[in-house]
C-alpha cells in the first residue's frame, strides 16, 4: 500500500473515532496534525463529510487557530515568546537574532525542512524570561548563545 | 549539634515546567548517576531557585537552589560529610525561606510537597475533604458555602463564584456543564499552569464538587496547548481519581456522577474568554458570543454551564474544607480570601506569591522582588496581563485589590505583575499592545477587529513625528471607540495599557 492511501485509511479511523465526541472537531484537527504535522487539503474533505460539515467550515475552524497548519512545518518546531513579560527580559533582540541566525521570518521553514520558526504569545514561564519553546520542550532564561547551543543540540544541517 | 545521617534522606525535584525549563532533567539525571533517584514534586513557585532540589531528612526539608547538574556531584558529598549547610546553594528549611516563610498559602499550600499525582499524599493533606463534606450537602448548601466565602472569580473579571453558579442551579433539572478555563493567555501568568502540574487533584475535587453544587454531571477542563505538561499531569490525575471512585458513576460511594475530561485549545488568546471557550468547545471557531444569554443559562452546547477559572475551582475546595468563615477572614473590602500574584518580567526574585489581598505593589517589588533581575531601576509595572494598565512609580502604593485597582484605571485581572526596567520603550509596548489585539482578535465585531490595525498604524505616524497632536486625537477617540464599542474585553480593553502608557508616559511620544 501507498503512503497516500495508508494516510487516508488512517484519517478515516480518527475521524470514526472522533465523529460521535461531542465537539469533537477540535481533538480530531489535532490527531490529524499529530499523525501528519499538518492537515492535509485531502483530510479537509473527508472531515467535512465524517462530521457533517461543509469543507468551508473545517477550513473556517483551522484557520481560526495559530496551531493548525494547512502546509507541511519543519522537523522541529522553534517558537519565541513575544509576550510582554519576556519583552521586558530582551525577547526583541532575541527574536532579531534568532531570524538572522536560522535566515528565516515567522511562519517560515528553512530550506532544508528542519526548522519551522513561530511566535507564540505565552509560555507560562513568565518569571525565567525571555522563554523558548522548541517542539514540546520550554526553555528559560535563553539569550543569543543558549539559543544558538540549543539549535546547535538539535544537531541536523544548519 | 547532631549529626544528620543523609543515607536515609528523601530527595525532591521539580517536574514542573519552570524547573525543567530551567535544567531541572540534568539535574535528574546526574542524580541518578550517583544512585538517587528523586520523588519529582510539584514546584513551590519560588522560580528565582529553580532547579529546587529539597532534601528531607530528620522531618526538615532542607533546599538547595537554583542547582546546575555540575553541582550535584559536590553537593552529595557535602551531604554525606554533613557540611551542606555551608553549601553555597544552600537555602536552610524550604518552609523557613522568607518567600514562602511571608505567604499564606491556601489554595498553593499543597503545591511542591509531594508527587502531584500520588493520590495518598493528596489526601494526607487534606484532600478530598472538601468533596466529601459537599457529598453530605444539598446543591444549594454547598452554593450558599460559596456566597458566603465572598469568593470571586479569580479569571479576571472577578464575579462573585456564588451567584453564577446560583444561576446554573436555578435552571431545570437538564444537562448542565462544569467548564474550567485552563486557557490562561496572560502574559505574566503562571498560577493555574503551576496549580495544575503541581496539585492537579485539587481542580478535580473543585469540579466535582461544582457539579455536585449545580447539579451537572460533566466537566471540561479547556487546557490551552502551549502547556504539554499539564495536559500530561491533568489527564494521568483524571485517570486515577476515576480508578478511586473521585470521579465517574459513583463518587466517594455516594451513587453521584461526574466525569471530567480535558480539551485542548489550539493557540488562541481569546479562547480565554468563556463564550469564545464555549464556542472552541463545541468544535466551532472561537467567536464571541453576544451576552445575554449568560452562559449560566446557556452555554455549552445550549445548556446551563458554570464557566470559571483555575484558581476559583482550586479554591472551593477550601471553602468546603476549611468553611466560608475561614476563607471569608482573609482579604479586604469586598476582595476576600487570598490573592494569587505571578512576579514576573525583569524582576530579580520571580515567582508564585499567595497573600491575602492589599499588598502594594511596591512591597510586592522590594520585598518578594528584590529589585529587577537587571539591576537597573524600575520603570513601568503591568497588571492584569497585556490587557492591563501600565503603571508608573507614582501608582505603586495602590492596595493590591479590585475595587482600589479599578479606581485607578487599572485592573487585577488574573494576578499577572510583569516588571519593566529603565530601558522599556514605552511607545514601542503601546504599539504591541494593539499589535496583540490584531493578532488575536476573532473578528466579530468593528472596534476591535479594524481599530487595533488602525490603533497601531496610528501609533507608527505618532512615533515617526507625522503630525502627532493630530493623530493624538485620532488616537485617543479611537480607544473610545474601541472601549465603548467592542463585543468583549479583548478590544474593550487593549485601549488601557495604550492610554496608561500615554498618560504616564507622555514624554516617549
Amino acid at each position: 500500500m501507498d503512503l497516500i492511501a495508508s494516510k487516508q485509511i488512517h484519517v478515516q479511523t480518527l475521524i470514526d473515532h472522533y465523529k460521535h465526541l461531542p465537539g469533537g472537531l477540535l481533538p480530531l484537527l489535532h490527531a490529524v496534525q499529530n499523525c501528519f504535522g499538518y492537515i492535509p487539503a485531502s483530510a479537509i474533505a473527508d472531515i467535512a463529510v465524517g462530521l457533517n460539515l461543509s469543507k468551508a467550515e473545517v477550513h473556517g475552524v483551522i484557520s481560526f487557530y495559530h496551531d493548525f497548519k494547512t502546509k507541511p512545518v519543519g522537523h522541529h518546531m522553534v517558537q519565541i515568546c513575544r509576550a510582554e513579560a519576556c519583552q521586558s527580559m530582551g525577547s526583541r533582540e532575541l527574536e532579531e537574532h534568532v531570524k538572522t541566525s536560522l535566515g528565516i521570518g515567522y511562519g517560515e521553514t528553512t530550506p532544508d525542512g528542519f526548522i519551522t520558526l513561530e511566535p507564540v504569545y505565552c509560555l507560562g514561564n513568565c518569571a525565567s524570561s525571555p522563554s523558548v519553546r522548541i517542539d514540546d520542550d520550554v526553555y528559560a532564561r535563553v539569550d543569543k548563545k543558549r539559543f544558538d547551543s540549543l539549535i546547535a543540540g538539535l544537531g541536523g544541517s544548519l | 549539634m547532631t549529626r544528620r545521617d543523609y543515607s536515609e534522606a528523601i530527595f525532591y525535584l521539580p517536574r514542573d515546567t519552570t524547573a525543567k525549563a530551567l535544567g531541572a532533567e540534568a539535574v535528574e539525571k546526574k542524580l541518578i548517576a550517583n544512585g538517587i533517584k528523586p520523588i519529582r514534586n510539584g514546584s513551590r513557585g519560588m522560580f528565582w531557585l529553580e532547579p529546587l532540589l529539597e532534601v528531607a531528612v530528620a522531618n526538615q526539608r532542607i533546599a538547595f537552589g537554583p542547582l546546575l547538574p555540575e553541582d550535584v556531584a559536590g553537593l552529595l558529598e557535602s551531604l554525606r560529610q554533613d557540611i551542606a549547610e555551608a553549601h553555597p546553594l544552600y537555602q536552610g528549611p524550604v518552609d523557613k525561606i522568607e518567600y514562602l516563610a511571608n505567604q499564606q498559602r491556601l489554595t498553593f499550600a499543597r503545591a511542591g510537597q509531594g508527587d502531584p499525582l500520588c493520590l495518598e499524599n493528596y489526601q494526607s493533606l487534606g484532600g478530598f475533604n472538601g468533596l466529601r463534606n459537599a457529598i453530605e450537602m444539598s446543591g444549594q448548601d454547598i452554593v450558599d458555602q460559596i456566597k458566603k466565602s465572598g469568593l470571586r472569580g479569580r479569571g479576571g473579571a472577578a464575579f462573585p463564584t456564588g451567584i453564577k453558579w446560583q444561576t446554573v442551579l436555578d435552571q431545570p433539572e437538564q444537562q448542565k456543564y462544569i467548564v474550567c478555563n485552563a486557557d490562561e493567555g496572560d502574559s505574566g501568568t503562571f498560577a493555574d499552569r503551576l496549580l495544575m502540574e503541581a496539585d492537579p487533584y485539587q481542580l478535580i475535587e473543585g469540579m466535582t464538587i461544582a457539579g455536585r453544587a449545580v447539579g451537572a454531571t460533566q466537566g471540561y477542563i479547556y487546557l490551552r496547548s502551549e502547556y504539554p505538561s499539564a495536559l500530561e499531569v491533568l489527564n494521568i490525575a483524571i485517570e486515577r481519581s476515576n480508578v478511586a471512585g473521585f470521579l465517574g458513576d459513583d463518587i466517594c460511594g455516594s451513587g453521584q456522577t461526574f466525569h471530567l475530561e480535558v480539551r485542548l485549545g489550539a493557540g488562541a488568546y481569546i479562547c480565554g474568554e468563556e463564550t469564545s471557550l464555549l464556542e472552541s468547545l463545541e468544535g466551532k471557531r472561537g467567536m464571541v458570543r453576544y451576552k445575554p444569554p449568560l452562559p449560566a443559562i446557556e452555554g455549552l452546547f445550549g445548556m446551563p454551564t458554570a464557566v470559571n477559572n483555575v484558581l476559583t475551582l482550586g479554591a472551593v475546595s477550601t471553602v468546603l474544607d476549611r468553611g466560608p468563615d475561614y476563607y471569608k477572614d482573609f482579604g479586604m473590602g469586598r476582595s476576600r480570601g487570598t490573592l494569587v500574584l505571578q512576579l514576573a518580567g525583569n524582576v530579580k526574585r520571580g515567582g508564585l506569591i499567595e497573600i491575602p489581598f492589599g499588598i502594594t505593589l511596591r512591597q510586592l517589588l522590594q520585598d518578594f522582588g528584590q529589585g529587577t533581575h537587571s539591576g537597573r531601576p524600575a520603570k513601568a509595572i503591568q497588571v492584569g496581563g497585556p490587557l492591563g494598565a501600565f503603571l508608573p512609580d507614582s501608582q505603586w502604593d495602590t492596595a493590591l485589590d479590585y475595587e482600589a485597582f479599578a479606581s485607578i484605571g487599572a485592573m487585577v485581572g488574573h494576578g499577572g505583575v510583569v516588571v519593566f526596567d529603565d530601558t522599556a520603550d514605552m511607545a514601542a509596548q503601546a504599539r504591541f499592545a494593539m499589535e496583540f489585539c490584531v493578532v488575536e482578535s476573532c473578528g466579530k465585531c468593528t472596534p476591535c477587529r479594524i481599530g487595533s490595525v488602525r490603533g497601531m498604524e496610528v501609533i507608527d505616524r505618532i512615533i515617526a513625528k507625522d503630525d502627532r497632536e493630530e493623530n493624538m486625537i485620532l488616537l485617543n477617540d479611537l480607544c473610545d471607540t474601541m472601549e465603548h464599542g467592542s463585543l468583549c474585553a479583548m478590544g474593550g480593553m487593549t485601549p488601557f495599557p495604550v492610554r496608561s502608557a500615554i498618560n504616564y508616559f507622555s514624554g516617549e511620544f
